[in-house]
């Protein structure tokens, strides 16, 4: 008989209506500005430049290479390298980029620059409170605001972050063995070669 | 108790006194000029301020019935949202197409709310509350409501978009056929009461058999009546699940994608106007108009009861379009031309066989036979329409 499965779904409708009053599980919706859900791991928008250590621009992993830039697909990020050297977290002098911008309104969050980096310098972030009321200023993110600690990183993706740790403090393990086989080559030599000061 | 008595009678009448008392004060000459103008303008107020109480509780509604909140930024549990809306809607640019009829694109909206407005001139909101008692008010009501047809297919024709054009030819077809049963399922009220006056049919209603009142609902072809008549009056207020005519998600707004600020919120007012008069009318006809459900209730003011009938088919109208799905074109018709209208036809042959039948329980059962055995073939003839076919294409291939 026609009319029979409305009523069958008026009656689910209606369950669901005093059922949002009484169960508050039925109620899904996150109240977003005094709520917040925790951020999904895997999750990513625009990237972000991680650094190591307290001070932003000190601990800065970019060198400059600028091969993100060359990369990226629609062209958002803009990079000039620094004339000088400045010490790296290892204390080894690198360049450093003097600008750094990324436009997010280009961006596509394709995550290619995250992939090119030889650094692990650029990182995608989860931070999604980027609206501003400035739509040119406010989206071009200079270096200063890309810039995100090495423990910020590690709170948004911490397997991710934890793998990378791992990979650098083993590449420093690596290059810290070599230096001191070779100062002590280098000892070894000036020992039984005092005229030559260059070492090879 | 007398006093009590006289209480009840006074808070029922207040309105009318205070009109009566208030035109003492105006010469003899303007008194039918200023009764007009204090019989219109609360209409004018009281229901476009339910219009707004309307659409923060749909929104509300129908979030509840998605498990969603609704809106509750606004002020405390988004109770001020209508405002927001309001003053949204009047700040917005009032765009119009560069080819449209201009002329036309603007009396579109005005017609429209006009319309509906004129049909509360019939509506009796309480006892004593009704602006014209015309001895044709059932087809003064009909008349003005088919106005409404023309204003849709003013705005869809003069905006000279084929979303507006498509909206409005759907919107006429849709319209054109609900009216005939609409109407028709109005007619065995008609020849139950005898009388095409609005104030005498309900006056009709208003009497009681112990505390069980007189409504024409509770009769067998009353309450098929009412059925037809609300399904109808869905279709003809272009709601869901018969809101083709503006089906957003194919056709954007239908007949009035071109419009924008205020004009757009005076087509959503009128229709939502409309809506509040045909049901207006559905309880006028089936549901004893301003008369209380029970005897010992009568005391409560009438025009509450009006008001309060008005909730609860406004609350029904929420619950069915947070339910059923839109129709596609075809089901649309066949449901008016196969179902509703031959439902409606043997309604009217129900209502004169319990009229000329003795009073007992051998009218009912003869009556709801009448009425059940009908609405089961037709409704399975309605599902063996039901054959889906591979459908092949002559032409583009």
């Amino acid at each position: 008989m026609v009319g029979e499965g409305i009523l069958k779904g008026m009656a689910e409708t209606a369950r669901n209506f005093f059922g949002s009053f009484v169960s508050k599980d039925r109620l899904t919706t996150v109240q977003y500005p005094e709520q917040r859900e925790l951020r999904i791991e895997a999750a990513r928008d625009f990237p972000f430049l991680v650094y190591d250590g307290a001070d932003w621009h000190q601990g800065m992993r970019c060198v400059a290479c600028q091969i993100c830039e060359k990369e990226c697909p629609p062209k958002c990020i803009f990079i000039e390298k620094s004339k000088d050297k400045k010490p790296d977290a290892n204390g080894k002098p690198q360049f450093y980029p003097a600008v750094f911008n990324i436009d997010i309104s280009v961006c596509m969050s394709c995550q290619i620059c995250v992939e090119v980096c030889p650094f692990d310098a650029i990182k995608m972030d989860v931070d999604y409170d980027l609206s501003t009321d400035d739509r040119f200023g406010g989206l071009l993110l200079n270096k200063q605001r890309l810039s995100k600690s090495n423990e910020y990183y590690r709170k948004i993706h911490p397997t991710e972050a934890s793998a990378v740790d791992a990979r650098l403090a083993g590449e420093r393990a690596r290059q810290e063995a070599k230096a001191k086989t070779a100062a002590e080559a280098r000892l070894t030599t000036t020992a039984v070669q005092p005229a030559s000061g260059e070492p090879r | 108790m007398t006093h009590l008595v006289q209480l009840a009678q006074l808070l029922d009448q207040i309105f009318v006194l205070a009109k009566h008392w208030l035109l003492g004060y105006v010469p003899a000459g303007a008194q039918p000029l200023c009764s007009a103008v204090l019989s219109v303008v609360p209409i004018i107020i009281v229901f476009p301020l339910l219009f707004a109480i309307t659409t923060l509780l749909e929104r509300k509604g129908l979030g509840r019935i998605q498990n969603r909140y609704g809106p509750n930024r606004v002020g405390p549990f988004g109770l001020l949202q209508p405002i927001a809306d309001g003053v949204k809607t009047l700040t917005k640019e009032d765009i119009v197409p560069i080819t449209a009829d201009h002329a036309v694109h603007f009396l579109a909206p005005l017609l429209l709310v006009s319309a509906s407005f004129m049909d509360y001139a019939v509506l009796p909101i309480g006892r004593n509350m009704v602006i014209v008692n015309l001895n044709a008010g059932v087809l003064f009501f009909f008349a003005v409501g088919s106005l409404m047809e023309l204003a849709v297919f003013m705005a869809g024709w003069s905006s000279r978009s084929k979303y507006t054009l498509l909206g409005a030819m759907r919107a006429i077809a849709q319209m054109i056929s609900y009216e005939v049963p609409l109407v028709l399922a109005s007619i065995v009220v008609i020849m139950q009461a005898g009388s095409l006056s609005t104030v005498a049919i309900v006056n009709m209603q208003a009497t009681y058999t112990g505390i069980w009142p007189h409504w024409f609902v509770f009769t067998p072809w009353g309450f098929a009546g009412f059925v037809l008549f609300m399904v109808a009056a869905t279709a003809e207020s272009n709601r869901s699940p018969f809101d083709l005519p503006e089906g957003e998600s194919e056709i954007i707004a239908g007949y009035y994608t071109e419009y924008s600020g205020f004009k757009f919120a005076l087509f959503f007012m009128g229709e939502y106007i409309g809506m509040f008069a045909t049901s207006g009318m559905a309880i006028t006809l089936f549901l004893g108009g301003w008369s209380a459900p029970f005897s010992f209730l009568a005391w409560i003011p009438s025009y509450f009861w009006f008001f309060a009938k008005l909730l609860v088919l406004i609350a029904v109208f929420i619950w069915v379009r947070g339910t059923l799905p839109r129709l596609r074109m075809d089901q649309l018709m066949n449901l008016a031309w196969e179902f509703m209208l031959p439902m409606t036809l043997l309604n009217l042959l129900t209502a004169g066989i319990w009229h000329f039948m003795p009073m007992g329980p051998s009218r009912w059962l003869v009556c709801s036979i009448m009425v059940a055995v009908p609405c089961i073939l037709l409704s399975r003839g309605l599902k063996h329409k039901k054959k889906f076919q591979v459908h092949t294409y002559h032409y583009s291939e």
